[in-house]
Order: structure tokens, then C-alpha cells, then sequence
């Protein structure tokens, strides 16, 4: 099981490979949408990336609940299994 | 209001031969052939007949970033790649948007993106399918990508009339800006077929060179050992721009793009009309719209693709289209060198007529060992030719499958 931390670097890489977005301003309250600018495209694949990488099943309804890295995170974290 | 013309005051490419056109143009003049062996992988998978092709020298993270190149298919990379290029090669103008115009044709789209999503769908599951598959596939997804990078509103437009897609899409171009819609256009064609599929396809039409124990000389339009044309990928991009706005920003005009001919066989989907009927037409109608005499045109880069039968149609149809004037046409067969690239090879060749007028040197061809004597034209091997001062004018030919016939007349200025 991946500690908090890991999960933010995990998903951290996830979003730079997609976006280009340096990995250190991928933090726990940045806004997917208002801050790192991550469109509705770029999101749907990093949700299938964070799935394959931490084994975890981001069902659709719940990805609009995931407003900030940090809601993913601890999505991610309370899912894993 | 005098009628309006068209120069070209910009070129990019990427192709086998070079990154940039530059690097395409000297490799050209230095003989070299772009063709390499295609991935072992993908021979011993499956087991193609055909074991290199043409396929581009630059790699395009060399110019694009790891997210442009996540995010764009191939075909489209590489249009983006040239008309950066030939954007930067035309001054890098501060244009208005509205009057800024692309059109690139293709002959086969992202065919790469469909395969490698369909591949994803089966192996993995619809979740695994890329969320930009649909705009990475579709045909004009070049047009689209490289009117957003260049901030371009005039319009975006696709040609695709397979291999004459390239030299189409400048005909649009052309009307874009005749018609005052536009005044400058990127316009060319890119390709990136080098899938197994099209190797397959083609291979089982019998299209493609086989000539596997000696790929440099594969490609060998008019000799008697051609065989088929060897596949090519890239992209080449001119800057079309009305004359008097180049004139007034005080841009390098490379030649006027005088007029397009365009004609279709309506005979079959794939053979060429073998009397040249249908791109005798073409010819005729690009000369005569450009309002010049046969004795004008210097010089013919010719489709001549290699395949045996092909070659003489259009040799055919250029002695049907000029008569005793194709004497004083001397002419170039630059895919045994480059390869055909397809929906690219007429944007290309188009590049290359231009830079064959403003350097007044017409390259010879490579891989003529044994000239084919049913060829009944002046065709440049050995030493290139040096074309005459003053004004001259040259013409590109570009066909395609289903029957297109596209002629393009390019003048000295």
C-alpha cells in the first residue's frame, strides 16, 4: 500500500507525462481546473493512469468530486486494495 | 481591382532526407537516398514483404515537446514540424489572424492513432482508450493543429485525393488568397502511413518495391528495373502569400506559385488512364491559367513513382499534354531519392520545383542504371541541370489514387 506521500509523487508523474507540468507544483491544494489548468481530456486520462498505477477504480460520478490533487490522493489512498 | 497573385515567401519540411528543407535540398544535390530498414520487430511480426522504407531523419522530439508529441499524431507532428519552419523561414511576420489561412492535405489521416486506439480497445479495454483518439485520427487533425499553433483564422482546410493531397492542398491555398479570403496561407501535405496495414495493403496490390538486398536503389523511377515505389513519410509547407503584402513587409520571394491544373480519369479507382488523357488536362489547364506558352516551362518534376506502369502513363500524358515543346522540359524523378511520401509527395515536390527555379538547377535523378526507352522524355540523370536566365517557369505533377490529377505552374519573379 502507498503511503500519502507516494501517492502524490505517483501521481505527480502521471500528471507531468501528460501535461508537462513540472512535478513540483503538483501539491495537495492545487485545483486540478483553476491551477494546474488540467482540461476535462487531460484529467479522464490521467484518472485511467493513476488507476492502472495504483490499482484503484476512479468510477466517473466520483471524478467531478476530485477538485484538488489532495481529494485524489486521499481518494486513491482510502480505495487502494 | 487587378487580379491578385501568389508567391512563395516560406518553406519547412521534415523527410527522409533531412529535418529541414535545406538539409532535403543539399542531400538531393548530393545524390542520397533516404531509404532505411524498417524495425525488426515489425518485420519478423509480420513477416513483410517489404523490409525498408523512407521514413523521416529527424526525430520530432528534436523540435516538439514530450506533451505535443503525446498529444498529436504523427501525421501531425510532422505538419506542425514544417510549417513552424516555414513560418520562420518567411520572416516570422506579425500577421492578423483573420487573414492567416492553413491548408495541408494528407492522403491517409492518422492512421497510426486508430490502429495503436483499436490495439488498446481489444487488448485492454475501453478505458485504456486515448481520450484524444477521435481528434488525433481525424484526417484534418494537421490543419487543425497547426492553425492553433500559429493563432490561424482565415480558415482551416484538408485536401485528401491520396497522393496528390499535397500539391491539392496548395491549390486552395491558392484560391484562399486569388479569392481575397486569405492573404497568406501555410499550405502543404504530411503523411505518416508507415503502419504494417499500409505496408500490407500496398504490398498486396503488388505497389511496393521489393528490391530488399539493395533498399538505396529501390527506388528507380524510369529505369527498366523499377519494381514499385518504396514508401516515404515527412512533411513539407509552403508559405503562400499575396504579392503585394509581400512586397510591402519587404519579405524573400522565392517564386511566384503562377497557377494549379487539376483533372480527374474517371477510368479506374487505382491504374492510371494509360494515354495520360485525364493529366494532360491538368497540365494544360495549369500552363494555360498561368498565361504562358509551352516554350515557357523549363522544367517538369514529374510523380514518377517507380512502379512500372505508372511511369510510362504519365511520360505519356506529358508528351500528349506538350508535344515536340516536352523536348525543352527537362525532367526531375526527385522520389528516387526521397521516396513517395504519399499525401506529402506533392507538397514536396512542389518545394522542390521552387527551389529548382530560384536556384535555376534541376536535380537528376539516382538509380538509373538502364533508362527505359518506352520513356519519351528528357529525364536529368547523371549531371543536374542548370535552367536558362530570365523568365522561366516550371511544373509539378501529382496524381493519386481514385484518379486525381493535380499540375502546378511555378515562375521565377
Amino acid at each position: 500500500m502507498a503511503d500519502q506521500q507516494e501517492i502524490l509523487s505517483g501521481l505527480a508523474e502521471i500528471v507531468n507525462e501528460e501535461t508537462g507540468l513540472d512535478p513540483a507544483d503538483v501539491q495537495m491544494d492545487k485545483s486540478f481546473t483553476d491551477d494546474l489548468d488540467i482540461d476535462s481530456l487531460s484529467m479522464m486520462t490521467i484518472v485511467v493512469n493513476a488507476e492502472e498505477k495504483f490499482g484503484v477504480r476512479i468510477p466517473d460520478d466520483e471524478v467531478k468530486n476530485l477538485t484538488t490533487v489532495g481529494d485524489a490522493v486521499t481518494f486513491i489512498q482510502s480505495n487502494q486494495g | 481591382m487587378s487580379e491578385r497573385r501568389v508567391v512563395v515567401t516560406g518553406l519547412g519540411a521534415t523527410t527522409p532526407l533531412g529535418g529541414t528543407i535545406a538539409e532535403t535540398w543539399e542531400a538531393i544535390l548530393a545524390g542520397k537516398s533516404g531509404a532505411k530498414p524498417l524495425p525488426q520487430d515489425m518485420l519478423d511480426r509480420y513477416e513483410l514483404p517489404v523490409h525498408f522504407a523512407c521514413t523521416i531523419a529527424q526525430d520530432p522530439l528534436e523540435v516538439l515537446s514530450k506533451v505535443q508529441v503525446r498529444r498529436m499524431d504523427p501525421s501531425a507532428q510532422y505538419a506542425v514540424i514544417a510549417s513552424l519552419a516555414a513560418m520562420e523561414d518567411a520572416g516570422s511576420p506579425e500577421l492578423d489572424p483573420d487573414r492567416l489561412g492553413v491548408a495541408i492535405g494528407t492522403g491517409i489521416g492518422g492512421v497510426w492513432t486508430l490502429l495503436d486506439q483499436w490495439d488498446n480497445l481489444r487488448d485492454k479495454g475501453v478505458r485504456r482508450v486515448f481520450p484524444l483518439a477521435v481528434p488525433m485520427l481525424m484526417p484534418n487533425t494537421s490543419a487543425g493543429n497547426v492553425s492553433l499553433l500559429l493563432g490561424a483564422r482565415a480558415g482551416a482546410h484538408t485536401t485528401v485525393s491520396a497522393c496528390a493531397s499535397g500539391a491539392e492542398s496548395m491549390g486552395t491555398a491558392y484560391d484562399m488568397i486569388r479569392g481575397g479570403r486569405a492573404d497568406v496561407v501555410v499550405a502543404g501535405g504530411t503523411e505518416c502511413a508507415t503502419h504494417p496495414i499500409c505496408f500490407a495493403g500496398f504490398s498486396q496490390m503488388q505497389a511496393l518495391s521489393t528490391r530488399n538486398d539493395d533498399p538505396a536503389g529501390a527506388s528507380r523511377p524510369y529505369d527498366t528495373g523499377r519494381d514499385g515505389f518504396v514508401m516515404g513519410e515527412g512533411a513539407a509547407v509552403m508559405v503562400l502569400e499575396e504579392y503585394e503584402h509581400a512586397k510591402a513587409r519587404g519579405a524573400r520571394i522565392y517564386a511566384e506559385f503562377a497557377s494549379i491544373g487539376m483533372s480527374a480519369d474517371a477510368h479506374h479507382i487505382t491504374a492510371p488512364e494509360p494515354e495520360g488523357a485525364g493529366a494532360s488536362r491538368a497540365m494544360r489547364e495549369a500552363v494555360e491559367r498561368a498565361g504562358l506558352q509551352d516554350s515557357d516551362i523549363v522544367h517538369i518534376n514529374a510523380h514518377a513513382t517507380s512502379t512500372p506502369v505508372g511511369d510510362v502513363a504519365e511520360a505519356n500524358a506529358i508528351r500528349r499534354a506538350f508535344g515536340a515543346a516536352a523536348d525543352g522540359m527537362p525532367v526531375s524523378a526527385t522520389k528516387s531519392m526521397t521516396g513517395h511520401l504519399l499525401g506529402a509527395a506533392g507538397a514536396l515536390e512542389g518545394l522542390l520545383t521552387v527551389l529548382a527555379v530560384h536556384h535555376r538547377t534541376a536535380p537528376a535523378a539516382i538509380n538509373i542504371d538502364d533508362f527505359d526507352s518506352a520513356i519519351d522524355l528528357d529525364v536529368i540523370r547523371g549531371e543536374h541541370r542548370t535552367l536558362p536566365d530570365g523568365d522561366i517557369a516550371a511544373l509539378n505533377n501529382s496524381f493519386g489514387f481514385g484518379g486525381h490529377n493535380v499540375a502546378l505552374v511555378i515562375k521565377s519573379v
